[in-house]
């Protein structure tokens, strides 16, 4: 290998080693990491399995909020939602059927929710406005009809 | 030295005997395939960008995911697919001096399974029995002949990928002590990394089957869609291996210099073989089920990828740069004004390793944890694959074909052929700009990919993405101009241009070129690191996806 070479693959690998060092630090040190919740429920059983069997928005204190969400071709459970502005809220989901994904533009939540699995997802609302909730994995031909919205005043 | 003198002699050997006449009847079977589909294919995707951006609407009883089926599966998998076949055994028989008459029929039966398999999985798509996606994730269930065609297509490949493993096997023994050529060693890399790649879809494919069958009643969601990926993301870097394989030894013969160091090739090659398939995982980033230390692990694990990439990049500028010189390219940029910008077995190729930056850098962004979930399934990752596979691979087999179908069908490339190739290149390459663009813009403010209708009742943050949309429409245009046009170019080659010679452009190594080191030959071993990457990936997760599995899920078909 000629030096110039050296040097190339130096800087490459180097590139590498600080991009791993800056996502590492975001997602330990940060707590920035992507929505990996681990919790199993029977993809069978959603409507008689807690928190599931009542899904809703539960007011936690502090402008904090738990959103228990049930996902199914087609639609949100529950819909039309809405939080004061400064809102945290977390998402708690699962499907009842296929898989689907959960998408706010404008915002960093995007989240795959797969039958048999919690997924949980959490955002701070600090702008007011109607933020669109829509699907983002196929679920079949209703799939461009599945979304509602959040809205935040 | 003594290396280049062999492959002098050898290459008066095959210009002896030229074109391996039962050879180019597979080759130019496969891409009479390939092109086929491509027209079929890429007349779905126009349908699609018409629909989306609302300028058209499909006839009763069709719907726009069944056209989705079709588009990804014919594009991403058949096309590609028999192109790389027909181009690799072009490789291998111009390399071996002609395949060995066995191989050729197990050639044969592979064309015959996958031909069938594809008539049978399309067949169900069009019936509306399948429109499931390239992903086809359970718990969507498609019909149950819709499996049994992938495994026909699957089982097509493996009896190719065995013939070239017997191929190179005999060439070997036949030349003890001679490293293979390099074509040939290619050929090696795509089909090893091919077959280890179909293994996790063909197991994932053979859950599937018991369970729409009502065999099984359930299925595990999980580990069905990571050994999706294991294939899925693994097969767009083969299409990337087999582009490599023109950059690196057929380009820099068209442009008059001699190919890089061929000890650093193969090791670029094993690389790539080696360290891809846990690639796939980035698809997974933002599932639930598989733990933050874990995710971050494959994020390292799909960078690596960008190790070989970057050795590709400096060789290619390199040996570009030194043909450039030699023609009487001065200053800093002289040499790049002269290399043969107005011949099409260049110009494609050249455009398509320039499409590798950009579509790199977003893959970077694809991979890693935090941006990955600002772009998950939007239209940005649209606009990335359309760049890397549309243009980084699409165009290096454009290119390809205007030497290649000549040189098989003992035709010429007139200098109008050459001009009609300049002319769709650019239009492939406009047309791509546009739409791919727009692709990644949109997803940047989070259109969603693989949706019918994106309005969404009017809402305004929907409505900001239809002018996004329109530009798709544009872009999806030129494109199929361009198709037709590539099309007509690969029949007339094929079939009525002037008859003649065309040369099989196999570059030489530099003359002071060290021998070419036999370890890497040594295929069985890095069938086994590519295990062991392999086990290191998947072993973990995929023990935690079973052993801490939910009640599965039984099939629904939601279309
Ligand atoms: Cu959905």
């Amino acid at each position: 290998m000629s030096k110039l070479e050296e040097i190339w693959m130096t800087v490459s690998v180097g590139v590498l080693v600080i991009f791993m060092v800056i996502v590492g630090y975001q997602t330990y040190a940060l707590g920035m990491g992507p929505p990996s919740h681990k919790e199993t429920i029977d993809p069978q059983k959603v409507e008689q399995t807690a928190p599931f069997d009542n899904p809703g928005l539960i007011d936690l204190g502090d402008n904090k909020y738990e959103l228990v969400m049930t996902l199914e071709a087609f639609a949100f459970n529950p819909g039309n939602v809405e939080v004061p502005v400064g809102a945290e809220v977390e998402f708690t989901m699962t499907s009842k059927d296929v898989s689907h994904g959960v998408q706010i533009p404008g915002t960093n939540v995007n989240a795959m929710v797969l039958p048999g699995h919690i997924q949980k997802i959490t955002h701070t609302f600090d702008e007011p406005g109607e933020y669109l909730i829509l699907c983002n994995e196929y679920c079949g031909t209703g799939h461009q009809a599945m979304f509602t919205t959040i809205t935040v005043k | 030295m003594e290396q280049a003198k062999n492959i002098g002699i050898r290459e008066n050997v095959i210009s002896n005997l030229g074109v391996n006449p039962q050879d180019a009847k597979i080759s130019l079977t496969y891409f009479t395939i390939s092109f086929a589909t491509l027209l079929i294919g890429g007349l779905l995707g126009l349908i699609q960008g018409l629909e989306r951006a609302g300028l058209y609407s499909l006839p009763a009883g069709f719907n726009y995911y069944q056209v989705l089926s079709a588009h990804g599966l014919l594009l991403l998998v058949v096309f590609t697919a028999t192109f790389t076949i027909g181009y690799q055994l072009a490789n291998l028989s111009h390399s071996f001096n002609g395949l060995l008459p066995k191989v050729r029929k197990m050639i044969w039966i592979g064309i015959v399974l996958k031909v069938i398999g594809v008539v049978l999985a399309v067949t169900m798509i069009v019936l509306g029995e399948a429109s499931v996606l390239y992903t086809f994730y359970p718990p969507l269930a498609a019909h149950p002949i819709f499996y049994i065609g992938l495994v026909l297509l699957v089982l097509g490949i493996w009896s190719v990928a065995f013939g070239v493993f017997i191929n190179y096997r005999h060439w070997r023994k036949e030349n003890p002590g001679k490293p293979t050529p390099i074509l040939a060693f290619f050929a090696m890399g795509v089909f090893v990394l091919w077959f280890f790649a179909s293994l996790g879809v063909t197991i994932e494919v053979f859950m599937i089957i018991p369970w729409v069958l009502g065999w099984v009643e359930t299925i595990n969601v999980m580990v069905t869609r990571t050994l999706f990926w294991w294939f899925g993301h693994t097969l767009v870097n083969i299409w990337y291996l087999v582009a490599t394989s023109a950059w690196y030894i057929i380009v820099p013969k068209i442009v008059g210099g001699k190919h890089f160091n061929e000890k650093l090739i193969r090791l670029v090659v094993i690389l790539l073989v080696v360290l891809n398939i846990p690639g796939g995982f980035h698809h997974q980033i933002i599932d639930p089920a598989i733990s933050i230390s874990i995710k971050f692990l494959h994020v390292f694990m799909s960078l690596s990828i960008a190790v070989p990439s970057l050795m590709t990049a400096f060789a290619m500028f390199y040996v570009l740069e030194k043909a450039g010189r030699k023609k009487g390219g001065k200053g800093l940029f002289g040499w790049f004004k002269k290399l043969p910008w107005g011949d099409v077995r260049f110009l494609a190729p050249m455009i398509a390793m320039i499409a590798f930056i950009p579509g790199g850098a977003g893959g970077i962004v694809n991979t890693s944890n935090q941006m990955n979930q600002v772009i998950h399934n939007t239209m940005w990752v649209v606009g990335h694959f359309h760049v890397t596979v549309g243009v980084s691979v699409v165009l290096t087999f454009f290119g390809i074909c205007y030497w290649l179908i000549p040189h098989l069908s003992k035709r010429q490339l007139t200098p109008k052929m050459n001009k009609i190739g300049v002319i769709q290149t650019w239009i492939w390459t406009i047309g791509m700009t546009i739409m791919a663009g727009s692709m990644h813009l949109a997803g940047l403010v989070g259109d969603p990919r693989r949706t019918s209708d994106t309005t969404y009742a009017g809402h305004e943050t929907a409505l900001s993405w239809l002018p996004y949309e329109y530009v798709f429409a544009t872009g999806a245009t030129l494109l199929l101009i361009g198709v037709i046009i590539q099309v007509y170019a690969v029949f007339n080659m094929m079939f009525f241009a002037p008859k003649g010679k065309t040369e099989y452009p196999v570059s030489e190594p530099e003359d002071d070129q060290p021998k070419v080191p036999m370890w890497t030959e040594r295929w069985g071993l890095w069938a086994i690191v590519l295990l062991a990457v392999v086990a290191m990936a998947y072993v973990i997760p995929i023990v935690d996806m079973i052993v801490n599995a939910p009640p599965g899920s039984p099939p629904i078909k939601t279309w």
